[in-house]
């Protein structure tokens, strides 16, 4: 019983996907269009997350290591195309106002970036509240910025009027740039708390700027780390092919840091040329 | 037949810009855009596998998935084209067209994960285009992308020495830049 608040706690507070890792941007910033949106894409999400780590725990002795990625990447793909049919059948507002990004769920950080870090070494159980407090952290931080832009941009919370009569809607915050806007100042408070701990001498490793910082840093935590592995497995000319990310992030470090060693970066200007 | 084109391709790549206005690929468009350079490479390297990949899922799409009755399963069926069609283009540049590797090899395997790719190939579907409007608006798309991200590019050279808030640097600041392209981005609306 312990374990399993642990672990939703866990999913809420101490490892928010949105807050603190900063994983799954593109719905994050897609779909947060008002508070409605962002708990629905949330609950979706949550759904797909609960049900492929249970399945991939359940599996997690059967399926060889080396191919463990694509067998992921399908069950998870079975479960998103279930939950896509479902919605379309049951609650088809929400079909259509999530729209593309229901089937985009496939390929969002958080899913894969669960079954591989937790899923996948855990028993059934604590995967599917790991599963669930994740995808509940999730729900809440979208519920949380689409509440925000819906209020700012339409003055309304879950479709109903708050805001005084003499409120004029910044109609911008509902449109793609007010995303961005809300998203540069999420990450700058997230900054803010970094700075200030780590002025207190506080552990901040654990808060991350996921891919957004970097996408060739990324490598421990979600994009990078998905394709250093997926190229590790495939068979023999692997080796050299898994160290490419490691190698590409060295190169641009390089070229960025000392551009004047022109004899080490010549040879990366031409390929980028 | 033609004049239709013309609006894909200026619809896709402009006015629904697929970073600006869908916030697909967002990792790369973030992260990979500190350089010109390197901004310019990525962006060719997607342009080449987001076009082949929609000529690709199109044509399953059309003569394998749509025959069959078997519509329901494109979300699995394309993931693993894509990440498939990846490894290949790879493993085929390396060994054939060895100059073309040399430049856009190590931005393939970021592309893998790119859900522009992914996004692409599914609305295509959804908008029920053929297999050459589905290629049109995939490489628009896709030109979409490299216009966005050079711009980045380049807005964030000429800021690298500005003096921002502490709290604002690095990625919100990189967040306002894009959101005010956002904004300008907006202006094509009134294109179509």
């Amino acid at each position: 019983m312990n374990s399993v608040k642990e672990r939703l706690v866990n999913g809420i507070v101490k490892e928010n996907p949105t807050f603190v890792l900063m994983l799954g941007m593109c719905p994050t910033l897609a779909v947060t269009t008002s508070a409605v949106n962002g708990l629905g894409m949330g609950l979706t999400t949550m759904v797909v997350l609960a049900l492929s780590n249970v399945f991939i725990s359940m599996l997690r002795n059967i399926i060889p290591d080396k191919v463990r990625i694509p067998a992921f990447i399908v069950i998870i793909a079975s479960f998103v195309t279930m939950v896509e049919l479902l919605l379309q059948g049951f609650i088809p507002f929400l079909y259509d106002a999530l729209g593309i990004y229901i089937p985009l769920i496939v390929v969002n950080c958080i899913i894969l970036g669960r079954a591989e870090a937790y899923a996948y070494k855990n028993p059934v159980i604590p995967s599917l509240f790991d599963g669930i407090g994740m995808g509940l952290g999730f729900s809440v931080a979208l519920t949380c910025i689409g509440a925000v832009r819906e209020l700012l941009g339409a003055g309304t919370l879950f479709g109903i009027g708050v805001m005084p009569e003499s409120f004029v809607p910044v109609s911008i915050f509902i449109m793609a740039p007010g995303a961005f806007f809300v998203l540069a100042v999420l990450t700058a408070i997230q900054n803010k708390v970094k700075i200030i701990g780590e002025r207190k001498g506080k552990d901040m490793s654990k808060i991350q700027s996921g891919c957004g910082n970097d996408c060739l840093k990324c490598s421990d935590t979600g994009c990078a780390k998905r394709l250093i592995d997926e190229k590790a497995e495939t068979a023999e000319p692997s080796r050299e092919k898994a160290e490419k990310p490691k190698k590409v992030r060295k190169e641009i470090e390089i070229e960025e840091i000392m551009d004047e060693e022109t004899e080490t970066t010549g040879e990366e200007e031409n390929e980028n040329a | 037949m033609l004049k239709e084109l013309l609006v894909i391709l200026i619809a896709s790549s402009l006015v629904n810009n697929v970073v600006l206005s869908q916030f697909l690929g967002l990792c790369p468009f973030l992260g990979v855009s500190k350089k010109t350079s390197t901004a310019t490479g990525m962006g060719v390297a997607v342009i080449f596998v987001i076009t082949l990949a929609s000529a690709v899922a199109g044509a399953i799409y059309q003569f394998i998935l749509v025959p069959f009755n078997i519509t329901y399963l494109q979300t699995i069926v394309f993931i693993l084209v894509i990440a498939a069609l990846v490894q290949f283009v790879e493993m085929f540049l390396k060994k054939f067209i060895p100059g073309l590797y040399q430049s856009l090899g190590v931005y393939l395997p970021l592309i893998t994960t790119n859900c522009a790719v992914l996004g692409v190939a599914l609305t295509n579907v959804q908008k029920n285009y053929g297999i050459l409007t589905g290629i049109v608006n995939g490489f628009a798309t896709a030109v979409g992308f490299t216009i966005s991200i050079v711009i980045l590019a380049g807005i964030r050279e000429k800021m690298a020495h500005n003096d921002i808030p502490e709290a604002f640097q690095g990625m919100p600041i990189v967040l306002v830049t894009a959101g005010l392209m956002a904004i300008a981005f907006c202006g094509f609306s009134g294109l179509l």
